[in-house]
């Protein structure tokens, strides 16, 4: 979706600031939500895209003006009464009225170490890979209203296939929570220029990781 | 464990921390009851990630790089694959990909779309990793954004923002400091800063070490 989380090349947001000797959370709650959302994907509740398809679709507002960890228990709320996981009246009560659904699997103690530990999103090809490196593509101008990770920037734009990543759970199917279909997946390079104009700058490269549904040949 | 959520009211405005402390508070209790959860899972998950996982994990990866030419290009060619061989950690995560700064390039990793960041060898990402202005300036202006981190490159050094848009992670292999020369592994790995691993620092000065 075009939403407000999609900002590469957005001007106004000012400076980058740096927090000297930041804590790695800011308060107990974050650390808190952060656990809660680990252990409710490890269970299987929702996957990685509907996660985050689930802070995209906060109000721009809302996303702009919530910090990282309250966007994400903002998400989890969100997803728990999409999914009928937990209801609006549950959530605002801070109890459970109602027996909860069976999940895949349930984050024990000893499983922790485990679970932090990324799982792979590598799947068999449904087809052969269409491109190699050093092909020459163009990333398709699609302004899908769902989940997608081709970033407006890189839209429409002429690019040079860098690597090929292997065959990937493909994210704008998975973020509907139907099937993983899954894709191939490349890295393609731009100049700045090509992006960004003549005031880009000169030594500029960017590269975003695309997957075969975004690109055509050029 | 609830007490913990006590411990840090300082660090927020008030009002926002009793709403999200309750908040968080509630959607726990609520995912607990319903049998989703186990509270003592989660009490071990954030240890780890208070505790364990971090930056210097990656930071013994780019000494090991720095001291091994084998390693390094082990590392280069499958990230994943060759720190779990070094026995440095004893699991990383799928499609984890190293990328080396050299006199010609340097490397920059942002996520445009959210924060995806490889937590397993630096940890949780930082605030300003996660916010706009990185995330919408580090495509478009890279070096006004290392001008933020007080750094500068030469003008002859190109600039490669890598934007994690898959589930693909990236490192940077910062270029090692001159003046280390005989260094340990372990002595190198103090020069390793995250944001030299992220691409907006460089190594510390030996000297400064």
């Amino acid at each position: 979706m075009d939403g407000i989380h999609d900002m590469g090349g957005m001007h106004g947001f000012g400076k980058v600031e740096p927090e000297p000797n930041e804590p790695v959370f800011h308060a107990a709650w974050e650390a808190h939500c952060l656990a809660i959302n680990r252990a409710m994907s490890y269970a299987g509740a929702f996957n990685i895209d509907q996660s985050r398809a689930a802070i995209e679709e906060l109000p721009p507002d809302v996303y702009l003006t919530s910090s990282y960890y309250k966007k994400w228990a903002l998400r989890l709320e969100n997803l728990l009464v999409k999914l009928g996981l937990a209801d609006a009246e549950e959530i605002k009560s801070g109890h459970a009225l109602h027996p909860g659904k069976a999940l895949k699997r349930k984050l024990n103690v000893a499983d922790v170490p485990a679970s932090l530990t990324r799982g792979s999103y590598a799947r068999p090809a449904q087809a052969p890979a269409r491109f190699v490196p050093g092909d020459r593509v163009r990333t398709k101008n699609i302004h899908p209203a769902t989940h997608t990770r081709l970033p407006r920037y890189a839209r429409g734009h002429v690019g040079v296939i860098e690597s090929l990543r292997g065959c990937h759970v493909f994210p704008d199917s998975a973020a509907l929570g139907k099937s993983e279909n899954p894709q191939w997946l490349y890295t393609v390079l731009f100049e700045g220029r090509e992006l960004w104009g003549d005031g880009a700058e000169p030594s500029l490269r960017i590269s975003i990781e695309a997957f075969e549904p975004y690109l055509e040949p050029a | 464990m609830m007490q913990n959520h006590e411990e840090h009211d300082h660090h927020e405005n008030g009002s926002e921390l009793s709403e999200m402390q309750l908040r968080v508070r509630a959607l726990e209790t609520v995912l607990a009851e319903k049998g989703y959860i186990d509270p003592a899972a989660i009490d071990v998950i954030i240890e780890a990630y208070e505790t364990k996982v971090g930056p210097h994990n990656g930071a013994r990866v780019v000494a090991k790089a720095w001291s091994d030419p084998v390693f390094k290009q082990a590392l280069l060619a499958n990230a994943s694959e060759a720190i779990v061989a070094l026995g440095l950690m004893n699991r990383v995560g799928d499609h984890l990909i190293a990328v080396e700064n050299t006199p010609r390039q340097h490397n920059m990793i942002v996520c445009t779309l959210c924060s995806c960041y490889p937590w397993e060898v630096l940890g949780l990402p930082p605030v300003w990793y996660k916010s706009a202005p990185y995330r919408s300036r580090a495509v478009n202006d890279p070096r006004g954004v290392l001008a933020d981190f007080g750094v500068a490159l030469p003008a002859d050094t190109a600039i490669r923002v890598w934007d994690s848009t898959a589930e693909t992670r990236f490192m940077v292999l910062p270029m090692r400091p001159a003046g280390t020369e005989g260094w340990s592994e372990e002595r190198l790995a103090t020069l390793v800063t995250r944001d030299s691993m992220v691409g907006t620092g460089l190594p510390k000065n030996p000297k400064d070490a």
